[in-house]
């Protein structure tokens, strides 16, 4: 199975993304520019975190009308794997792969600490190995994670068990204290009606080693390992 | 030619930079002030030889697939002869 790591002029994550891949993962991965089209020997895509475009016009904006894009929604309609991480998660709401927008957090600031998310649901490539309701420790860092989306949208979400982490405490409480960018309902990632996108604010591949004060994040890229794995 | 874009928050979305400049102005001492909303505005300059309708076209296929995000953002255009 070969992973894909999109590089954007202002990606910053690329490169841990990389060696989460290879080093903790063991699978072989390539970096992949963004004026670069052809994806078809990849069998997941992972779009990092960074600023892509220094984050003019709308966080995101700008990567979403890369020609790479075009590609990975091709790619995305074929049930291929895509995550998205932190920008990558902005990118793919941009881009339409993902409902909603993320807008400037409610207390304005950049945050930038290790928060917990409860895992809502395990009904995807990127969960499946973990428990529902587990927490994981990850580090979030950005300005626009405030997750907005209209009401039929949220009703959506919600059905379809789309909602796949919330912001919440070491023991699973999410509340408005929790809430650390004001967005609906705590939402810190969600899948498509697919459910093979998936983009979250917190960074799973900064954290998988405990020198970087969190392992929690490796449950996810052996998820997706196992995911491919019984897809092959 | 010229095309003026105004991209605005949509009223439903809370928008935290308008708030934060509201206090601000307030902090001054301005009166009277019940709300600030901040948005984007665009220049476009546009080839001379678009036709008013055209130049008007393009500048709205241009704010609703670029210059604004639909999900959160409403916009207006203008055009300057």
């Amino acid at each position: 199975m070969k992973f894909g790591v999109i590089v954007f002029p202002g990606s910053n994550c690329d490169h841990d993304a990389y060696h989460v891949i290879s080093k903790h993962v063991g699978q072989p991965v390539d970096f992949i520019w963004h004026r670069d089209t052809d994806l078809s020997s990849y069998d997941a895509v992972i779009i990092p975190g960074g600023f892509s475009y220094g984050d003019y016009l709308r966080a995101g904006a700008l990567a979403s009308f890369s020609p790479v894009m075009t590609s990975v929604k091709k790619f995305a309609a074929q049930d291929k794997l895509v995550l998205g991480i932190c920008n990558g998660f902005q990118i793919l709401c941009e881009a339409g792969l993902l409902p909603g927008a993320l807008i400037r957090n409610r207390e304005l600031h950049f945050v930038c600490e290790h928060v917990n998310v409860r895992v809502e649901s395990t009904d995807t490539p990127f969960t499946h190995e973990l428990q529902r309701g587990q927490v994981l420790k990850m580090p979030i860092a950005h300005a626009e994670g405030n997750y907005v989306c209209d009401e039929t949208t949220f009703t959506e979400l919600s059905r379809e068990n789309r909602i796949i982490f919330r912001y919440c405490d070491a023991h699973g409480q999410a509340t408005d204290e929790t809430n650390v960018n004001g967005s609906r309902d705590n939402i810190a990632g969600i899948c498509s009606p697919g459910r093979n996108v998936m983009g979250l604010m917190p960074h799973p591949e900064r954290a998988c080693e405990d020198a970087l004060g969190s392992s929690d994040g490796r449950g996810l890229f052996h998820s997706l390992v196992g995911a491919l794995a019984a897809a092959a | 030619m010229k095309a003026k874009v105004y991209v605005t928050l949509k009223n439903s979305v809370l928008d935290p930079q308008g708030k934060a400049i509201k206090h601000s102005v307030e902090l001054l001492g301005y009166q009277g002030v019940s709300d600030i909303r901040q948005g984007k505005y665009f220049e476009i300059a546009l080839d001379g030889g678009l036709t008013e309708d055209d130049a008007r076209q393009e500048a709205t296929r241009m704010a609703r697939e670029v210059l604004s995000n639909p999900i959160i953002e409403d916009f207006r255009v203008e055009i300057e002869k």
